[in-house]
């Protein structure tokens, strides 16, 4: 927040180069573990794990690569978090999230630099991605699991593709918003910066207060 | 079986019905496990191993008479030791040969991800293909009697076959064939269904014990290994034998209804984000939207 988020050409940064990356170590993995797991999920998509270099390739760096995820998850938790918390200009974004769906922006209030869609995607991946390690920690090695614990493997059973389920819903849409729904959204999670109108169209309460905070021209 | 192919459909210049035909086969095995006169002597743990090549390994002592805790990737079969005593009666040491148990509704196979991993046989044989095994662990997971081993240096799980490879060649298991008292027996599931019984009927009838049974539990559908019980009301006294064993719930549940009502939500997802996008497309930029500027009090 202290470096200048106003650019002399004219552009916002709405990304600084960290939050890019956690952002792609973050996007990255989840959609090798997605493919991965979607193998691992049903007989139709096997050939998926067969494409990415087999099986049991597939299941011995699934884990792995979950610890990527997670530590990009942390990452963000400790850049984001405070950004995500919830308002009273969410709830008021959630009451007119029929007028959102519609493209009928005039009815929604001004968006600050996350709106509630991001927060929650934020937070569902969060809890999600914290019940998917512990659940993943007892698959990874289910051996070491002794017998009379093998409740904890029965559970994790069923607790990760749940979890894995819940996220994939919200990647979904996140993926559907970021690239089809905003344009230029995509963009900036890639090169880091918007154009003023895209700032104050999609997020106008936070492009508002970037100005607030920018000394005026001379 | 092999020999289901030379079942008499007709034969030639014969007067009347041909002799044999319409005759089917029992095709189902099963392995019979008399534990009332087994005596613990281990020759069928040997003959295991040397059938099947794997070396001999380091036992475990816990104050008992058994081979180690439970079977192992390269041990595929334990007989379990355990004392008993009875209400009223004396005290008894229950041995039990522990193995797979070649379940009718195999719950390794019901969790398998992995293409032909597990295979379950016309004979109720339930077999892992190790060169098509993953390595991912859910079949201990959905065994319900601890069987599946994972090997710690190749990464695949092991367990008894059965001895498919001797049935499918008209042989008995290489542990009934070393069995010295005649507790182990092998043949089709009816036949060792009627011999456990007849047993049982004997253990009951003429050696006093009143709860003697055949174990052959219906939760996995039956299995293809039988035990013939001094106490049948009591299985977990013998090492453990669960009395209901059952495909876990939750891997029933995440294979039956979550499968679907996963694959359900994901490509109805993708069929409303397509719609959606047919309906009300991007949204826009106004080319005239107000934009305050640096100094600008908004």
């Amino acid at each position: 927040m202290n470096e200048p988020r106003l650019l002399p050409d004219g552009r916002v940064v709405r990304y600084t180069f960290p939050e890019r990356l956690m952002h792609w170590l973050a996007g990255l993995s989840y959609i090798y573990l997605l493919l991965t797991g979607l193998a691992f999920w049903s007989p139709w998509l096997f050939w998926i794990a067969v494409v990415l270099g087999g099986a049991t390739i597939s299941r011995e760096l699934h884990p792995w690569v979950g610890v990527l995820f997670v530590i990009a998850v942390i990452w963000m938790y400790r850049v984001w978090a405070s950004q995500m918390k919830k308002t009273e200009r969410d709830r008021e974004w959630w009451r007119s999230i029929r007028h959102y769906v519609r493209n009928e922006d005039s009815e929604v209030p001004d968006e600050g630099r996350f709106n509630a869609g991001q927060k929650l995607l934020f937070w569902g991946f969060f809890w999600c991605g914290l019940v998917l390690l512990l659940s993943g920690l007892v698959l990874w090695e289910p051996h070491w699991i002794p017998w009379n614990l093998r409740a904890l493997r029965l559970l994790a059973v069923i607790v990760h593709p749940i979890a894995a389920l819940i996220t994939i819903a919200l990647f979904m849409i996140h993926v559907y918003m970021g690239t089809a729904i905003e344009r230029g959204a995509f963009g900036s999670i890639v090169r880091g910066d918007v154009s003023r109108k895209w700032a104050a169209r999609y997020h106008r309460a936070w492009y508002e207060q970037v100005v607030r905070d920018s000394p005026a021209k001379e | 079986m092999s020999q289901a192919n030379l079942e008499i459909r007709r034969i030639s210049g014969h007067a009347g019905p041909a002799p044999g035909a319409g005759f089917k086969r029992e095709s189902e095995v099963a392995k019979l496990i008399d534990t009332t006169t087994c005596i613990g002597c281990k020759a069928c743990e040997v003959a295991c191993l040397e059938w099947n090549g794997l070396s001999f390994s380091d036992t475990t002592f816990q104050n008992s008479y058994q081979t180690m805790p439970e079977t192992a990737y390269n041990f595929w079969n334990l007989i379990k030791f355990n004392e008993y005593e009875p209400e009223g009666g004396s005290l008894m040491l229950l041995m039990r040969k522990d193995q797979c148990m070649h379940c009718e509704e195999p719950g390794c196979l019901i969790a398998c991800p992995a293409d032909g991993a597990i295979v379950q046989y016309a004979n109720g044989i339930v077999d892992f293909q190790q060169d098509q095994c993953i390595g991912c662990g859910y079949c201990l997971s959905g065994c319900p009697f601890n069987i599946p081993k994972f090997s710690p240096t190749s990464h695949k799980v092991f367990k008894c076959t059965l001895c498919g490879d001797r049935v499918s060649q008209g042989l008995e298991p290489a542990c009934i064939k070393a069995c010295p008292t005649g507790c182990l027996h092998f043949g089709t599931k009816d036949e060792m269904k009627e011999l456990g019984e007849t047993r049982a009927k004997q253990l009951r009838e003429q050696s006093g014990f009143k709860d003697a049974g055949v174990y052959d539990p219906s939760g996995v559908g039956g299995t293809h290994v039988l035990y013939v019980l001094h106490d049948a009301t009591n299985p977990e006294a013998y090492g453990g034998l669960p009395k209901d064993p059952r495909v876990p719930w939750t891997v029933r549940l995440w294979k039956y209804p979550l499968k679907w009502l996963g694959n359900l939500a994901m490509i109805g997802g993708v069929i409303g984000l397509c719609v959606h996008y047919l309906r009300f497309g991007p949204k826009t930029v106004e080319e005239d939207i107000e934009v305050p500027k640096e100094g600008e009090q908004p």
